[in-house]
């Protein structure tokens, strides 16, 4: 719908490369001509800690951030943070998760009920184990680009945009094992 | 150009544009990347950091005084260290331009306070300016600092997180050069005498007037037409928020706010039987206009203090519905010491001897979460060593054997210095840990006179704690391996029982300054562990148990042997580099 702004999402946890992931959204969203806002907040000793990025695009876009029931799309890198922004999700909107589980610090196990509550709240979620798809690619860093390839269903970027925006965002040498970990998260997820 | 930029990387850019030749900070949170962009310049801008905001301050006063067009920029609380200056260089004026961008923290995502800035800018007696996205940044540095030099006053130039760290389209431009202004002795103006000064504060209140006016019609200040029947004012970041609470309302963006243009606000408020004031934190504009007598006002009453708003807060404050939905049950996920942090062995010690610290403002205040457990206070820049001198003075000798004092460097170089040189001059017995990783950690790894490097990445001189400890007279003072944790509780255990002050300088750089240190991640072999759980109360984020109990490392996170603290302190020998299979 033209003019709609379109409400990414995205969460995880420190260290997971968020703020990479959201930049080369962004990127292909500006590169196509739209208004952008992309939101974070970054300072803190964040390794470990929860990491939330806001990303919003569309003709005229004005709060930088998305609050409950407005995301399109929640992406989140770590099963649990997937819970903990659920009610960030618009009716109708997609939930896509990366499996792996992180502890968080101060918690000696990682609890158990999480993909039951999951479950519960938000039936249609897409499940991915990024990580060994990541690890597929070659290298367990580029867990956040086989989430974008795996929202880029989601989202109406051509191949060659996404490829453009990822190019000018990672180290060169890495590009290919981009590439490739951005079609295995694509092809994760039945369109 | 279009391109996406953060508000701080507006504010840089906005000063290479307009002709900035002296920018200065100390690093705070949201501000930090403000400088660390300006230094992309560096041809064209002079930058530095300075040790703290009021030297910053000062050093951007003398940069005006020599006719430069000059920013600094600090966090809000910042601004609280720097308003010495402030407050009495208000008066001064006619020489370069002068923008202090103050980045306020609602919702203290990296704060100890709330503290609404504005009033900074009534107190001071200067003129706020307020932009609401980077486009807004860029365009009002230009706009500041042409006020500044027409009006012959500092600008207060007011962002939030929220504008710092979110990044929107910004159309960029050329730089245009500014020359220096004439420098001449003029101590009429530029030496605050009382005789002097009572005269400059005649001038103050003129100019408050004459900005008043320019006010009314200046470009930052527009109404943007809507549904006639709804009517809003906002400023800041509020704006933005208010756009999407209100759809197609008509909108009174208040880009400056301060000196207030009342006719203007009086005028709009008129056409609505009821304006809605948007902002975040306290009632800026809001009492403003209740001054002037506007009372058609939904402001404070519906919209909250505490926090920070965004769209969907202020329309469930104007319709008394809740929708912020029902948050699932998660166990948080604070931050805490990295893995591989070297800060993590004294806070352990300090647990483990029963011994609580007044601490500081960094990375170190999240000794705090448990397991660590380490710290009893942290108030501000510099607070620990005062504070641990006065719980001395007040419960005697006794009890500072049970309480030291933990800051980090650049936090000492801030205002630590003072507090030691008390300590010494007043004969207290306080130990007093300088967790030295030599750097700016908590903000980004950002350099300050300890580390030997400037932001312009030249190297410098550095300063030496012992042989400033010794000219303050702290005799015991001496350098820990902060990785070494025996030598820690040893370290600690000593100085603490002096009956002088002593200083401890923990010594391990941040262990995300070099990653070529990181090395194969350690192992437990659940063999010998017998899951005691000592090394879990390291508190460090790469460990955790097992189903069965033992402890196991996530190998994503440990840094390897630099760091191995958990390896020394497990009593069974069961942590170690896993030998190759």
């Amino acid at each position: 719908m033209a003019g709609k702004t379109k409400n990414v999402f995205i969460a995880g946890v420190g260290g997971q490369g968020i703020i990479l992931a959201s930049e080369i959204l962004s990127d292909a969203a500006l590169a196509k001509g739209l208004d952008v806002k992309k939101s974070e907040v970054h300072g803190m000793a964040q390794r470990g800690g929860s990491v939330v990025s806001h990303v919003r695009f569309g003709e005229e876009v004005h709060s930088p951030v998305i609050t409950a029931g407005e995301a399109d799309l929640l992406v989140s890198f770590e099963k649990m943070e997937a819970l903990r922004w659920v009610q960030a999700v618009a009716p109708g909107g997609k939930i896509i998760v990366n499996t792996q589980e992180i502890v968080p610090s101060g918690q000696e196990v990682y609890p158990k009920d999480i993909d039951s509550q999951m479950d519960e709240r938000a039936p249609g979620t897409i499940r991915i184990d990024a990580l060994k798809l990541a690890k597929e690619a070659g290298h367990i860093r580029a867990v956040n680009v086989v989430m974008l390839g795996a929202m880029s269903h989601f989202l109406d970027f051509t191949m060659d945009e996404w490829r453009a925006a990822i190019e000018s965002r990672v180290p060169k040498k890495t590009v290919e094992i981009n590439v490739k970990a951005f079609e295995l998260g694509r092809s994760a997820v039945a369109a | 150009m279009r391109v996406l930029l953060s508000g701080n990387e507006a504010v840089a850019r906005g000063c290479y544009e307009h002709g900035v030749r002296v920018a200065v900070a100390y690093p705070g949170t949201p501000s930090t990347e403000i400088l660390e962009n300006v230094v992309k310049y560096k041809d064209d801008v002079y930058c530095q950091w300075s040790p703290n905001e009021k030297v910053a301050f000062e050093v951007a006063m003398g940069a005006v005084f020599g006719g430069a067009r000059t920013m600094v920029a600090m966090k809000h609380v910042g601004l609280n260290v720097a308003a010495d200056p402030l407050m009495t260089s208000t008066s001064v004026g006619g020489d370069g331009g002068f923008v202090i961008v103050t980045a306020d923290d609602p919702g203290m995502h990296s704060s100890q306070n709330e503290q609404d800035n504005r009033y900074f800018a009534k107190f001071a007696k200067i003129p706020l300016v307020e932009p609401s996205n980077s486009q807004d940044v860029k365009d009002f540095i230009g706009h500041a600092l042409d006020i500044s030099e027409q009006f012959g006053t500092p600008v207060l130039f007011r962002i939030s997180t929220r504008i710092s760290h979110a990044k929107t389209p910004v159309e960029l431009g050329e730089r245009v050069e500014v020359p220096l202004k004439d420098y001449e002795k003029d101590t009429s103006r530029r030496v605050v005498i009382p005789a002097h000064a009572r005269r400059l504060h005649v001038k103050v209140e003129e100019r408050l007037k004459a900005l008043a006016e320019f006010a009314e019609t200046s470009p930052m200040n527009k109404i943007i037409e809507g549904d006639p029947k709804v009517g809003v004012i906002s400023s800041g970041i509020s704006y933005e928020y208010a756009r999407d609470a209100f759809p197609g309302a008509t909108f009174l963006k208040l880009g400056m706010s301060f000196p207030f243009p009342a006719k203007l606000v009086t005028e709009f408020s008129k056409r609505f039987d009821t304006v809605y004031v948007v902002e975040e934190n306290e009632p800026f504009i809001e009492e403003q206009m209740r001054y002037i007598g506007i009372t058609n006002i939904v402001g404070k009453e519906r919209i909250p203090i505490c926090g920070e708003l965004n769209q969907r807060i202020i329309r469930d404050a104007v319709s008394g519905e809740d929708t912020s939905g029902e948050k699932a049950k998660v166990p948080a996920r604070p931050p805490v010491l990295c893995p591989g942090c070297p800060h993590r062995s004294t806070f352990f010690m300090l647990n483990r001897l029963g011994i609580g610290s007044t601490s500081d403002i960094g990375c170190y205040t999240l000794g705090v979460m448990p397991p660590l457990n380490g710290i009893d206070t942290c108030i501000c820049m510099g607070a620990s060593i005062g504070n641990s001198l006065g719980m001395e003075k007040a419960r005697g000798r006794d009890f500072a054997k049970k309480m030291v004092a933990v800051i980090g460097d650049s936090t000492f170089v801030h205002s630590g210095i003072t507090g030691l040189a008390d300590v010494a001059y007043n004969k207290g017995a306080t130990t007093v840990i300088i967790l030295d990783n030599s750097i700016t950690a908590m903000t980004g790894h950002q350099h300050h006179p300890g580390t030997g490097v400037t932001l312009m990445g030249e190297p410098t001189v550095k300063l030496d704690y012992l042989k400033l400890a010794e000219a303050l007279g702290v005799k015991d003072a001496r350098k820990v391996d902060a990785y070494d944790v025996t030598a820690v509780k040893e370290a600690i255990k000593e100085a603490i029982n002096h009956d002088e002050p002593s200083l401890l300088i923990m010594e391990g750089p941040c262990a995300l300054l070099d990653r070529s240190t990181w090395s194969t991640p350690l192992a437990v072999d659940w063999d010998k562990c017998t899951a005691c759980g000592l090394c879990l109360r390291l508190g460090c984020p790469s460990i955790s148990r097992d189903e069965t109990g033992k402890a196991t490392i996530n190998p994503l996170f440990c840094v390897g042997e630099l760091c191995s603290m958990c390896a020394q302190v497990c009593p069974s020998n069961a942590i170690s580099v896993p030998e190759k299979s």
